[in-house]
């Protein structure tokens, strides 16, 4: 504050902007903490007033109630709501981890079809992600539900799509492989053969940044890894053992049943984060400049060189960040699974769990840091493959 | 080559015997029919590689095999008219097509819900003053948009809250939330949630771009918090939690909570597309307002937000076409939006068909599509002129 010295501007206190600054932040504190205050004391009096104690203890409880996937082990009689958390949990993993994988798929091949030269498949694709993306993902879960798979024939009459697959209102039906003697093997086989074909990526790229020699990297990975467990699994013997499911008088025994709310909720996520990964996609290949793949042409490279080693690597700086947004999105969206009743984190915690107990402000604290721990680790691992894949600033 | 250099030539050529020499141009023969017209058109665009032949009878076949029946349900076997469920059930022996007297049966409780049907004039003007705002607002060339904004931002809101909820004083006898549904609900979540958090997330943004740290890190903090929660828990929180954060003499009412969550939730994502409008802004604009002695509001009021919300038009409409989608989840916290009120007609028995359930859906999704889609159109539209603005 040198408002004496020569030749500074002389201010009022008041018009300081460095002493206004730190008046606004000033009020803004104290603004933050008397709503909080505020808040804490009216939901104390409120709990006290509806006799509900706070605190986690509620956690080791026994929870009592049924859920319809289980993928570790749960029972009704003696679990605890700390368990049935685990359950959710695990429940929204897997349909978050497997709707992310195919929906880069989907979405990939979407996205790449809009670019087709082909008129009709770059229209199709086109008509695709208009009409996905314009309409609500419940809407569309609702309607895979409760209109197609709520409709499908009963256990009696069910499809059989072939394999021993069967298909009906009461979900889908897989034959359940059962593994004799070797089994181990196999699987030691598999990491294995996943180790080498890692490896061999390795140094098919060391020596062609060395040489200029492309060695072939997708056939002989492909082949180590599904090659050698395959063999192994032959020398072993072979001892596996299909269990069939069969048609029982009211309903399907035998084999692995998947959910109809679990189908219907997969399907619904994946055709309408697909349609989004698709835009994503096309923006990042129409991002490489023109001249970068007529360039690469020039130089003798072939179509399919251009695409892998010139337009992909640089398109997919480009697609990686948004592509993260759309993989938190479906994350987040899998919480819509309460609307069909596949027993997912939201549903039974926030649903089933909140309601027995009444502890309103520990499950919703639980369920924000739950999903906001997702967000945080998916966004962590994209943002490292990205500072992977940048370019190197020189 | 001119004609007077020509004809020395076909003077020669007349002497001599059993010599023609052409003195007139070939008539131009047509382009080989391969090339141009339809077939061109076929070969170059579906057929021009074996690959692209083959893709071409796929998604024909595909197209072949979806098409049809989806035509067949919605509009040759469907029943228009009728008045239970007799109606299609009697159509729809043998060919499935979909029950269309369903939903013009129910179309007015889609639409107004449980409001009152002596007092639905009411909604049907506010849906005529939403019109105008909106209509004013997204037609750039309109005279006075600054008056239009002040109309959608202040006076609309105001005069909607009284009409729909009432005003006794007045003649306008009050109406409960819980009989507002439909259309009307939607649309009252998505144009509040519009309306609040424009203004929020514009403070947001600035706040989120500020040099004063504790509001940086508030800002930050809450733009991240929200954005990496589903929408659900953020209504969730709103309906189980926020009736404990106050007196329980000013517990808010099932709307109102919901309203809160989506307003909270939507200027969250608001802020993002604001910053991103005001990082496009160049420092030099920033440099010289204040070189013309404008301090933080002026400067952002008359210099940088113009500029930045200018840009910023296209991701506004699309944020507002992602709440629009959005406004369907304050379904689980027991509010009747449009889909709701689907979802109860489509099981009510009266109506109780096999085709009732896909009928229903179908109408929505032709609602939510027709609306998401005309906005997307304006956004690009917006996106071209802008960039033609740009090239000049």
């Amino acid at each position: 504050m040198s408002r004496d010295r020569a030749g500074a501007p002389r201010l009022a206190v008041l018009d300081d902007p460095k002493l206004r600054g730190i008046l606004y932040q000033i009020l803004l504190c104290v603004f933050i903490a008397l709503a909080a205050v505020a808040v804490v004391r009216n939901v104390s009096t409120n709990l006290a007033r509806n006799h509900i104690t706070s605190g986690f203890g509620f956690l080791d409880q026994v929870a009592g109630f049924d859920i319809s996937q289980t993928l570790i082990e749960y029972s009704v009689q003696t679990s605890t709501y700390g368990r049935a958390f685990w359950v959710g949990l695990i429940n929204t993993l897997v349909v978050s981890g497997l709707g992310i994988v195919l929906a880069t798929f989907l979405g990939f091949l979407v996205g790449i079809a809009r670019l087709s030269s082909n008129w009709l498949v770059a229209n199709v694709a086109r008509a695709y992600v208009e009409f996905f993306r314009n309409i609500p993902l419940l809407l569309q879960l609702l309607f895979w539900y409760n209109a197609v798979l709520k409709a499908l024939p009963e256990a009696r009459q069910s499809f059989s799509i072939g394999g021993g697959v069967l298909l009906n209102n009461r979900g889908l039906f897989l034959p359940q492989p059962i593994f004799g003697a070797g089994v181990d093997l196999v699987a030691i086989a598999l990491v294995v053969g996943a180790a080498a074909a890692f490896a061999w990526g390795r140094l098919a790229r060391a020596r062609r940044e060395q040489t200029g020699k492309a060695l072939p990297i997708l056939a002989p990975s492909l082949v180590v890894l599904i090659g050698l467990p395959v063999l192994t699994f032959l020398i072993a013997g072979a001892d596996v053992k299909l269990i069939y499911p069969e048609l029982g008088r009211f309903n399907v025994r035998g084999g692995i049943e998947i959910l109809p709310e679990f189908v219907a909720l997969l399907f619904g996520l994946v055709v309408y984060t697909a349609a989004f990964i698709a835009e994503v996609v096309r923006a990042g290949l129409l991002s490489v400049p023109r001249g970068q793949s007529e360039a690469a042409s020039a130089l003798g490279l072939q179509r399919r060189q251009v695409l892998s080693l010139i337009v992909i690597p640089q398109a997919k700086r480009v697609i990686i960040p948004p592509l993260t947004n759309q993989y938190l999105n479906l994350t987040k969206n899998s919480s819509l699974a309460v609307a069909i009743g596949y027993p997912d984190f939201v549903q039974i915690f926030t649903g089933t769990v909140l309601n027995q107990t009444g502890q309103a402000v520990e499950v919703v604290v639980i369920t924000l840091a739950v999903y906001l721990a997702l967000s945080f680790i998916t966004s962590a691992a994209m943002n490292w493959y990205n500072a992977r894949i940048a370019i190197v600033g020189r | 080559m001119s004609d007077a250099a020509r004809s020395p030539i076909v003077q020669v050529a007349v002497t001599e015997d059993d010599v023609f020499v052409r003195s007139q141009s070939v008539p131009v023969l047509p382009p080989p029919l391969v090339a141009t017209g339809p077939i061109g058109w076929l070969r170059a665009n579906l057929f021009s590689t074996p690959l692209n032949a083959l893709l071409t009878v796929a998604v024909v076949a595909l197209l072949v095999w979806l098409v049809p029946p989806l035509i067949r349900f919605l509009f040759i076997d469907a029943t228009w008219s009728g008045a239970d469920r007799e109606a299609c059930l009697a159509a729809s022996d043998g060919a499935e097509g979909a029950c269309w007297a369903f939903v013009r049966d129910r179309l007015a409780y889609f639409i107004y819900g449980s409001y009152p049907i002596a007092q639905r004039w009411r909604v049907d003007l506010f849906f005529a003053m939403l019109a105008f705002g909106v209509g004013w607002l997204l037609w750039l060339d309109a005279p006075r948009r600054a008056l239009g904004a002040l109309y959608f931002f202040v006076v609309m809101p105001v005069i909607a809250y009284v009409l729909l909820n009432g005003f006794p004083l007045i003649g306008l006898p009050s109406v409960d939330t819980a009989l507002w549904g439909g259309v009307l609900v939607t649309v009252v979540v998505t144009t509040v949630g519009i309306v609040a958090s424009l203004p929020l997330g514009i403070l947001l943004a600035l706040g989120r771009r500020s040099s004063l740290p504790v509001v940086r890190v508030a800002s930050t903090l809450f733009i991240e918090f929200v954005r990496g929660v589903p929408l659900i828990t953020v209504l969730f929180m709103a309906s189980v939690m926020l009736p404990l954060f106050v007196p329980p003499a000013w517990a808010p009412d099932k709307l109102l909570r919901a309203l809160v969550g989506i307003v909270l939730f939507s200027s969250a994502y608001m802020a993002e597309v604001v910053r991103g409008g005001l990082a496009a802004i160049p420092n030099g604009q920033y440099e010289a307002a204040r070189a013309l002695g404008l301090r933080f509001w002026r400067m952002q009021g008359f210099v940088v937000l113009p500029q930045a919300l200018r840009i910023t038009i296209p991701n506004i409409v699309n944020s507002f076409i992602a709440l629009f989608k959005d406004t369907t989840l304050v379904f689980f916290v027991g509010i009747f939006d449009f889909l709701k009120t689907i979802e109860v007609a489509r099981v009510d028995p009266k109506w109780a068909t096999p085709v009732t359930s896909a009928t229903g859906y179908a109408f929505a999704a032709i609602f939510y599509f027709v609306f998401c889609f005309l906005m997307a159109r304006y956004a690009d539209r917006i996106e071209y002129r802008l960039a033609r603005a740009d090239r000049r």
